[in-house]
């Protein structure tokens, strides 16, 4: 294999894993109030959650058409792959997105009969996340491949782990939303959102735990990669690392801090994305399909990376522009007449 | 994937792509038509302008939220349902969508924040800049879905090595043969819609005595496009129609009814086509004129269905029946313009009734017929996915029977509920108005965005 073709894969592998760990904590924390609004029934506390990030999250769902649509451009065997193999669990969470979506614009042009969608809301972005929950544990548990398609059952997904990894998610976004209000909101709203985290970061713990010892179990080529020697050595790291951002999450959400427990949660999400990582490279597709197998030709691969390139900084150039411009606290009520 | 999965599989595709095409063709020209209202607002400082400007920002955010959700749908599907195609094309096709999502996906929904919410947040200046970034994003994004399609139309720049297309040539691949006519058609007819809405609703108020400055200045704009675009689109639907004939001849063949290549081609005003015995029943034609049409000729040949085996002929009735009712439209739109310019010149365009009454309900056309046109050309290009790479039924995921109903029937439920709801938002908001809208902008907060659509909802919370 020449340098060219074993590095391109791993450059665009890269990219994809980016926009798939941007679109987890961006839409993440937008999906969090969602389901955040099952434990708020005030109306005025639900029209701030979702104007906290209005101007936001169309641009911050635009990240999952990156990640899939990167799958479609560098690795399009990966693509044709994991779509049918976890067919219902994507479908049913694009349809949560649909609700979840229009809700932001619908929701307003309701009022004052927008019961409706404060439901369509809520239960979009939990069927989103659980499904979002289920397409990784899907994916983690294996996809049948033969002859370079799909192989398996419409079913297959369906086991008590990918189940398990979808309930984990509900917590994590839910942790991710609550400290998004910390640090969002002044007054009595963002005083329950504190509480709130304190509770879903002890359950994401113990979630993360559970998941991290149910993967090598369930899959010895995991296990080998955590355990042998002396990887033990080389990826003890990342474990300490959770064990400390969670502490400092912990930490900050009890001493009154208003922006550390939010960055304190995204590192936890990017600490168990890379452990995800650490146990399946070289696979794209585990337990078959690597990197390499499944990427497109190089001309295909540069063609995309030169405008993904000169694109990447001027998109996210604008995008903390976007954010800067809507920086700074929002009060209870401030803006509703 | 046996048959019935396939059919399943295409009517869903048809389904959630026929409701995703509505919202884009409203929101690429009233993009454009919101930047410029306030680009003329800037340069003119009259009021009214940032009214209606306001005023369809809030439509503008309906319809885009919904084009957004249903265009995801889009992007994941070609996975789900049509992996193979994925695998075939991924090489060719795939880098153009990727382009999409990179120069033009981000760009629309990033500006649209502050195009939304950001009225009171940045300088005016940067605030029409936002609206002219979302107008560009939504008319690159056309670029590449355009571009990407008439690949699929028209397949350039690539080989095939063991059925699998890789790509030779970007250009070519980019532009390929179809792509400009393609281009300037779709642009022209999305500009064509909008301006029609606007057109409607203008009357809509003048007629009810309401908004008079504001339905004024919407039927003038509204009038002078569909008044240019309707002609030019019968122009640009003309060098389109011969592009296909010299790369598609099936699809003229069906959209003409046009079964034998060897004698000039009569224009079929109705016909009900015949498939076992290969012509037509209850014809009503006029002869030569297709040929005249097609190779400006009246004794012209072009190629007749008969020329293809069977398995190669597209479905002939759809095909020419969706291009029948493309057309017609085409020339009422043409009436409907050239009828107003005409009052408009002699002063009377404000108080002619029967002109506003017909106008006012005029505003469905320019969806039917992009509906209808989009139909001919996908219809028109089966039995491929990719003409001369791939077939249609070899293009599906190995998905089950089950799973791509269930998968169906979710989509109908969920798009019936969802869009009908939004489309009756929409409708709300235009009988409400731009009222309210300076009221509003003078007690709205700086530190906070304001939803597009909540004025309208105090407006109408004041009425109830």
């Amino acid at each position: 294999m020449d340098a060219i073709a074993y590095w391109l894969p791993l450059v665009w592998a890269a990219l994809i894993g980016t926009a798939v760990a941007l679109y987890v904590i961006l839409d993440g924390f937008d999906l969090g109030l969602g389901i955040l609004f099952q434990l708020e029934p005030k109306e005025k506390c639900r029209d701030l959650m979702m104007n906290s990030v209005a101007p936001f999250w169309d641009g911050n769902e635009t990240w999952l058409v990156l990640g899939g649509g990167g799958l479609l451009v560098a690795f399009p065997l990966a693509y044709a792959v994991i779509m049918p193999g976890l067919y219902l669990p994507i479908l049913i969470m694009l349809l949560g997105l649909v609700f979840r979506g229009v809700a932001f614009e619908f929701r307003w042009a309701a009022k004052p009969s927008h019961e409706f969608w404060d439901t369509a809301f809520s239960w979009g972005s939990i069927v989103a996340t659980f499904m979002q929950g289920v397409v990784l544990g899907g994916y983690l548990q294996g996809i049948e491949v033969k002859d370079k398609a799909f192989a398996g059952g419409s079913f297959d997904w369906l086991a008590p782990f990918a189940l398990f990894t979808g309930i984990a998610l509900l917590a994590g976004y839910a942790l991710l939303g609550a400290t998004w209000l910390v640090m969002k909101i002044d007054g009595p709203l963002a005083e329950d959102a504190r509480g709130w985290a304190k509770k879903l970061l002890l359950a994401l713990l113990v979630l993360m735990v559970i998941i991290s010892l149910w993967t090598p179990l369930m899959f010895e080529r995991i296990a080998g990669r955590w355990f042998a020697w002396p990887n033990i050595l080389y990826l003890s790291p990342v474990p300490i690392a959770t064990a400390i951002v969670a502490w400092a999450c912990w930490h900050g959400l009890n001493t009154g801090r208003e922006v550390m427990p939010f960055f304190c949660a995204v590192g936890l999400f990017l600490l168990g994305f890379l452990g995800l990582a650490i146990s399946n490279v070289p696979y794209l597709v585990p337990p078959s399909i690597t990197i390499w197998d499944a990427a497109a030709v190089p001309q295909s691969q540069i063609f995309t990376l030169v405008g993904v390139l000169v694109m990447l900084p001027v998109i996210l150039g604008y995008t903390v522009f976007v954010y800067w411009t809507f920086r700074g606290k929002m009060r209870e009520g401030e803006g509703y007449h | 994937m046996d048959f019935d999965a396939l059919l399943l599989a295409r009517i869903q595709f048809a389904f959630t792509i026929s409701f995703h095409i509505i919202f884009p063709s409203f929101t690429i020209g009233l993009a454009a038509f919101i930047a410029t209202l306030l680009v003329r607002w800037r340069m003119t400082g009259r009021d009214h302008l940032l009214r209606l400007a306001r005023f369809w920002t809030k439509v503008f955010a309906v319809s885009f939220a919904m084009g957004v959700v249903s265009g995801i749908v889009m992007s994941y599907e070609f996975g789900t349902n049509w992996s193979r195609f994925s695998l075939v094309v991924g090489n060719v096709l795939g880098p153009l969508l990727g382009y999409e999502v990179l120069t033009a996906f981000f760009l629309e929904a990033t500006f649209l924040g502050i195009m939304l919410f950001g009225w009171q947040r940045v300088p005016p200046g940067l605030h029409v800049l936002s609206a002219i970034l979302v107008a560009l994003g939504t008319s690159l994004s056309a670029f590449w879905i355009l571009s990407a399609n008439s690949w699929m139309q028209t397949p350039a720049g690539h080989e095939v090595r063991d059925g699998i297309a890789y790509p030779v040539d970007w250009i070519a691949v980019i532009f390929n043969p179809s792509f400009p006519y393609r281009f300037a058609h779709m642009f022209t007819a999305a500009y064509l819609t909008t301006s029609l809405v606007v057109l409607s609703v203008g009357a809509r108020y003048l007629i009810g005595g309401r908004y008079l400055e504001e339905s004024r200045t919407m039927m003038r704009m509204g009038l002078g496009m569909v008044a240019l675009l309707a002609p030019l689109q019968v122009l640009i639907g003309d060098q389109h129609g011969l592009n296909t004939l010299k790369f598609q001849p099936a699809k003229i063949a069906a959209i003409e009814s046009h079964w034998d290549g060897s004698h000039p081609g009569s224009l079929v005003l109705f016909a009900i086509p015949n498939s076992s015995e290969e012509r037509n029943d209850f014809e009503i034609a006029i002869p030569n004129v297709a040929s005249l049409i097609l190779t400006h000729e009246l004794d012209g040949l072009f190629p007749g269905l008969k020329e293809f085996k069977p398995d190669d002929r597209p479905p002939i009735f759809p095909v020419f029946i969706a291009f029948r009712l493309m057309v017609g439209i085409g020339v009422l739109l043409i009436t409907i313009g050239w009828v107003g310019a005409w009052l408009w010149l002699r002063g009377r365009l404000f108080d002619t009734r029967w002109y506003l009454q017909a106008v006012q309900y005029a505003w469905p056309l320019g969806f039917v017929a992009i509906l209808a046109g989009w139909y001919v050309t996908e219809v028109g290009r089966q039995p491929w996915i990719a003409t001369g790479v791939l077939r249609t039924a070899d293009g599906a995921s190995p998905v089950g029977f089950g799973a791509v109903l269930i998968g169906l029937i979710l989509f109908v439920l969920v798009y019936g509920v969802v869009f009908s709801t939004g489309i009756y938002y929409i409708n709300r908001l235009i009988e409400f108005g731009p009222k309210g809208m300076a009221a509003a902008a003078s007690e709205g907060m700086p530190s906070r965005p304001l939803s597009a659509a909540e004025d309208a909802a105090h407006v109408a919370m004041e009425e109830t």
